[in-house]
């Protein structure tokens, strides 16, 4: 405890932590209020926090108006494939780099830094030009690839730092208990690893789930377009009438990304600093 | 990244090569990830290079032809993307500094003991997981002239009838810059919130028991050790800050009159609308040069300042 503060210095604490709060909470306590009004009260000139009659219309309009389900399962689609592999291709790379600090690990570093920094937009065009020779260009499996790679360097980092977290005496006892390498990493490395690893999955996905930019310049056709670029079609014209479908279809759009990640929340906080856990 | 430790890491020393066999191993282990990464990573961001030496177009027959410095020339002329990049910058500061002091005022907060700690914790997800695009669709809500929590509130105060906030010239860069440091808080936060926990204690306590207030304690013990993962993230946030696009494309799409016209949002127009892939790689080629000299400056000069460790 800090021995010099006060009763108002507290008191000036909790109130800069109170504005803190509104600030965070409030635009999506908007948006689920606006989801639940019925059209008469968004076009009225005095909206209020509370719905007066609150209806479930605006949920249903939006699956009419738009192919919202056929775009989830879009989502979905793409963010779960993209998150497996993801954690299949990262994580015997983030063993090596963690269990052996070579040239090619520290190149690999610099490169899950350097490419954090390049505009997205140099690397679209050429990307475009990639897939479209491979005839990959508005399919499914073009994002997803885009989508593993755009991962890696976060999932590298990340598991990494779990791979860290797993003393290397483990592995070395059942070295010495006449286990073979793989059998090693089998059956001592992985089932320590396996939390560390479910959460970076659980994290490509949400990244997958969220993405904009990629899905809205690699497909073309409105079957196989994900959630964000169908959301984006509500935009433009808002009248009363679109603004609680409009806010119900994104209210619906952000909840699993809120679940998932405050499932993980803490491990990716963890993750954070987890690269420097001492055994 | 910005792992603010500097603790040795857990993993065995290095240097000692064990036999080649295992190394064969390893790369074994390492090729599944290295050839993704080589192939729409590396490659990518090479040809991307190459091809702002060209005029490559969208749907031409024509073959591609090389121009040299060509596109480079134009874009120097070109006052729409100097003007895309001014507000650009402007952006990126305006994010990227109150960001950081928001978000260093919250650190410290969460640092101490108090009560509402975990309601803070929840909160601070919603702005780090959401999609983009339902950020951006959110503040619109916010926004809205007639509908919006905004105005209303201006009306129920009594002072006037609000205004249309980001179709307004003078007010939507400055309203989808408060959206851009509402959306990256958080994750500076729990960045300054780490750096903040390897602080030693003992540190802390010491400086308090010689009678140092509490900002001579934040200058002399809390922002010394806090500088490195401060210096990394600022650098990190400006980046990201800079090539933002989602959340301004659902925000404005950079209306009105190009006020919010983003530079990558300027760069995707015209590649994919007017199909000038030559003209928008030299573009990004110049985004990076940009990026990397401020950071180089910026770096340069606050490490010269600093002690290093």
């Amino acid at each position: 405890m800090n021995p010099r503060t006060g009763g108002p210095a507290r008191a000036a604490q909790y109130l800069v932590l109170l504005g803190y709060l509104v600030f965070l909470a409030f635009p999506f306590l908007w948006l689920i209020s606006t989801a639940f009004k019925p059209a008469r009260e968004l076009g009225s000139l005095h909206p209020t926090w509370i719905p007066e009659n609150p209806t479930l219309d605006n949920f249903r309009t939006a699956f009419d108006e738009q192919p919202l389900l056929q775009a989830a399962a879009n989502s979905l689609l793409a963010a779960a494939c993209a998150a497996f592999l993801a954690v299949l291709v990262a994580t015997p790379m983030a063993y090596v780099m963690a269990r052996h600090r070579s040239r090619l690990s520290t190149a690999a570093t610099g490169w899950v830094v350097v490419s954090q920094a390049f505009p997205i937009v140099l690397m679209i065009i050429p990307l475009f030009l990639i897939l479209k020779h491979l005839h990959l260009i508005n399919t499914r499996w073009g994002l997803i690839m885009v989508y593993v790679v755009w991962a890696l360097p976060f999932a590298l980092w990340m598991l990494t730092g779990y791979v860290r977290a797993v003393p290397v005496e483990l592995e070395e006892a059942a070295s010495v208990d006449g286990a073979g390498r793989l059998r090693t990493l089998v059956s001592v490395t992985a089932p320590l690893l396996a939390p560390g690893i479910v959460a970076t999955a659980l994290f490509a996905f949400i990244t997958a789930w969220n993405e904009l930019f990629f899905a809205l310049v690699l497909l073309k056709t409105p079957e196989k377009q994900t959630l964000p670029v169908v959301l984006t079609h509500f935009i433009g014209a808002e009248g009363a009438a679109d603004l609680g479908p409009l806010a119900a279809a994104a209210f619906l759009a952000t909840l699993p990304s809120l679940v998932i990640f405050a499932v993980i929340q803490r491990r990716i906080t963890g993750g954070m600093t987890a690269g420097a856990v001492k055994s | 990244m910005d792992s603010g430790k500097k603790g040795p890491p857990g993993g065995p020393p290095g240097g000692q090569s064990r036999p080649v066999h295992r190394n064969v191993g390893a790369w074994f282990l390492v090729l599944p990830a290295l050839i993704p990464i080589l192939v729409l990573s590396v490659g990518p961001l090479l040809y991307g290079i190459a091809l702002a030496f060209t005029d490559a177009q969208s749907g031409r027959t024509r073959a591609t032809q090389w121009v040299g410095g060509l596109n480079f020339q134009d874009l120097l002329h070109d006052t729409l993307f100097w003007d895309s990049f001014r507000i650009g910058l402007l952006w990126a500061v305006g994010v990227t500094v109150p960001q950081f002091v928001l978000a260093l005022g919250l650190a410290l907060l969460l640092n101490q003991k108090l009560r509402l700690r975990w309601l803070a914790r929840a909160l601070a997800i919603i702005p780090w997981a959401m999609p983009e695009v339902v950020v951006g669709i959110m503040w619109r809500l916010v926004y809205h002239p007639d509908a919006g929590v905004l105005n209303e509130t201006i009306r129920d105060l009594g002072l006037g009838d609000g205004r249309d906030w980001l179709t307004g010239l003078a007010t939507a860069l400055p309203a989808v810059i408060v959206v851009g440091v509402w959306a990256g808080m958080p994750q500076t936060t729990v960045a300054l919130l780490a750096g903040l926990q390897n602080t030693p204690h003992e540190l802390h306590e010491a400086a308090a028991l010689d009678g140092a207030g509490a900002w001579r304690r934040f200058r002399t013990v809390t922002w010394p050790a806090l500088k490195p993962v401060a210096l990394a993230i600022t650098a990190l946030n400006f980046i990201w800050n800079f090539n933002s696009f989602a959340l301004v494309y659902v925000l404005t799409n950079g209306e009105p009159g190009g006020r919010t016209r983003l530079p990558m949002l300027f760069a995707y127009e015209e590649a994919f609308h007017y199909g000038q892939f030559g003209y928008a790689a030299a573009m990004g080629c110049v985004m990076v040069a940009v990026i990397s000299v401020i950071l180089a400056v910026y770096l340069a000069g606050r490490l010269g300042g600093g002690e290093d460790r």
